[in-house]
């Protein structure tokens, strides 16, 4: 009896310290999740009240051009900047692993743009992209190379942002170098030993023993360019007028999504599209941790 | 490996071995300081644009130095929109989320590292879940929840979710929790402390490095974000520093000199923060990056 009434005690007191994340958890992410399935089959605005109209919404997409666009935006931007980001955020870390001088020095430079604040990031990279006054082209002026319209033309805005994240990669970089300094170095010198090139030590000790972090890498990567949101914003508006680029060339996924909620009051349309880019994204976050028994080593014991 | 081991391998070897090391090395430091002068390029950019005068704004290709250095770029790019006030509402937003963060997160950590209680298992798992639920899904409808509450176009929006816990830091929070003997808590109990008591005097000091990286991740969340004020506050006065230098941007578009000076400003409080506090970035991040 005694113990019982103990055990009884112990849920108690979990309970009551775990209830605010709880009730947040209900009220600010289950909540408006079940609500926003129930709107995504509605006409609301915010002024009537939400008038249900059965799946047009999501049949409309279908027939959206724009839907398609930032949909073609988006997977652009994720094909190419992730992997890209990946592999410089990697090299980084590797070169920061060699224990070298000056190490927590080189982090600080490589770390830094990833924490500023993305608007003002965003306005200087404006600014950096400039077509004819801009720093990068003025460097590729200067080595002879053409240099792009970057964000006037359509072909050269996504591009830009593709070059403009690889200096955001620092979050990355830092993971990575974690993850490398928990590589056994007895490892690396058994393979020396063996006659090991470095290449050879790369591909099968380093890649292996990070795949876990990598795994974590790819996935926030994927999250995060579905809610790529406030660099689309502030450079779509910074060139051309219009929200999104000329013809719509920047318009990212998160970007239609607030358009189409706050700037038009189209709720029900919108919180439609919230549905799709969450099932988008939970079949690639599927997929990449089907993919990943395949590549993902966990060495010893997990728990 | 033994010494012995190491002997084996010939003398030629050992000094062609070290002689790749000093090339390796070499082209180590080579890559890491080319790297480095890309990074701070647009930094030093930056800089310097916000010194130019007017005139030499548009110029290709662009001159390096300013001549004369305009200081008053400053001046005019601060004085010409509210740019204190600005800075005053995202210092109360971010250090509300801060406490808030603070509070919530090291309760519920403490709750799923120390309590056995039905169901722990599946809300752990429902907690972690949620981080791969992107934000933007619940804009719409939680926009809608603080509407009909009457938030909008106040701060309520942007803080008051803060106590109410959110998954990464309740991850990383607990995963420190776990690190801690629960020999001390069980001392502190048999001397007739309450949970209350042993949370606060006892746990809560013990993983003050991580109640301190998420102090400064919640910090830098608050002061760095840019779409919720946007979405909630229209009224000049309620801006934070990320919504005046956008509106700044969208008004003096073509004035670089002045936009650089304003990002300047805006971006030296998470530099500064960043400085001093860089162990506790590194520390934060690669808890929840490496032993997820």
């Amino acid at each position: 009896m005694k113990r019982s009434s103990l055990a009884v005690r112990e849920w108690l007191t979990g309970y009551l310290f775990i209830s605010p994340w709880l009730i947040g958890f209900i009220v600010f992410t289950l909540g408006p999740l079940v609500g926003s399935l129930y709107l995504s089959f509605t006409n609301y605005n915010l002024l009537q009240p939400p008038q249900f109209i059965g799946a047009q919404n999501y049949f409309q997409m279908v027939r959206d051009p724009d839907f398609w666009q930032a949909l073609s935006v988006t997977f652009y931007y994720a094909i190419f900047a992730i992997p890209l980001d990946l592999a410089v955020a990697l090299a980084l870390a590797i070169l920061l692993n060699q224990r070298v001088r000056y190490m927590p020095l080189f982090r600080t430079i490589f770390y830094l743009p990833a924490i500023l604040p993305p608007v003002a990031t965003s306005v200087l990279w404006n600014w950096i992209l400039n077509p004819d006054y801009g720093i990068l082209n003025a460097f590729l002026h200067a080595l002879g190379l053409p240099q792009p319209q970057w964000l006037v033309t359509p072909q050269w805005t996504v591009p830009a942002y593709i070059v403009m994240s690889v200096w955001g990669v620092g979050t990355w970089m830092v993971i990575f170098l974690a993850g490398l300094q928990d590589v056994p170095q007895s490892l690396y010198e058994a393979a020396a030993i063996d006659g090991a090139s470095v290449w050879r030590s790369f591909w099968n000790i380093t890649l292996p023993m990070i795949s876990p972090v990598l795994l974590f890498n790819l996935v926030q990567g994927v999250i995060g360019t579905f809610g790529y949101f406030t660099q689309a914003y502030i450079m779509g508006n910074g060139v051309g007028g219009s929200n999104a680029g000329v013809d719509n060339a920047g318009l990212f996924y998160a970007l239609y999504l607030y358009i189409q909620g706050f700037a038009e009051l189209h709720m029900g349309y919108a919180s439609a599209l919230a549905w799709v880019l969450f099932f988008i994204v939970l079949i690639l976050t599927l997929l990449i941790f089907k993919g990943s028994a395949l590549w993902v080593y966990y060495g010893g014991e997990r728990d | 490996m033994t010494y012995t081991q190491v002997s084996v391998i010939s003398r030629d070897a050992s000094a062609r071995a070290r002689w790749s090391t000093r090339v390796r090395r070499l082209i180590t430091y080579l890559l890491l300081t080319g790297t480095s002068i890309c990074f701070l390029i647009p930094f030093a950019w930056l800089v310097i644009s916000s010194l130019k005068p007017n005139d030499q704004i548009f110029v290709f290709p662009p001159t390096w130095w300013p001549n004369p250095v305009e200081w008053n770029n400053y001046a005019q790019a601060l004085t010409s929109q509210p740019f204190g006030r600005y800075a005053l509402n995202s210092l109360f937003i971010a250090l509300v989320n801060v406490v808030g963060n603070l509070v919530s997160n090291s309760f519920v950590a403490y709750g799923f590292a120390r309590f056995r209680f039905p169901g722990r298992r599946v809300l752990f798992m429902l907690l972690l879940a949620t981080m791969m639920v992107p934000s933007q899904v619940l804009l719409v409808p939680q926009f809608i929840l603080f509407h009909d509450l009457g938030w909008i176009n106040t701060f309520l929006p942007l803080t008051v979710p803060s106590f109410f816990g959110s998954a990464f830091y309740v991850f990383l929070l607990r995963q420190f929790f776990m690190t801690i003997p629960v020999e001390l808590e069980e001392a502190a109990r048999i001397d007739g402390a309450g949970p209350l008591r042993i949370f606060f005097s006892v746990v809560l000091p013990l993983i003050r490095p991580a109640l301190t990286a998420v102090a400064i991740f919640s910090f830098q969340g608050a002061w760095n974000d840019f779409l919720t004020p946007l979405i909630y506050l229209s009224d000049p006065s309620k801006f934070t520093l990320q919504l005046g230098l956008a509106q700044f941007q969208g008004s003096f578009h073509t004035d670089w000199n002045l936009i650089m000076a304003a990002s300047v400003v805006v971006m030296l409080p998470m530099a500064i923060i960043f400085f001093v506090a860089q162990k506790y970035f590194v520390q934060g991040i690669t808890m929840t990056g490496t032993k997820g």
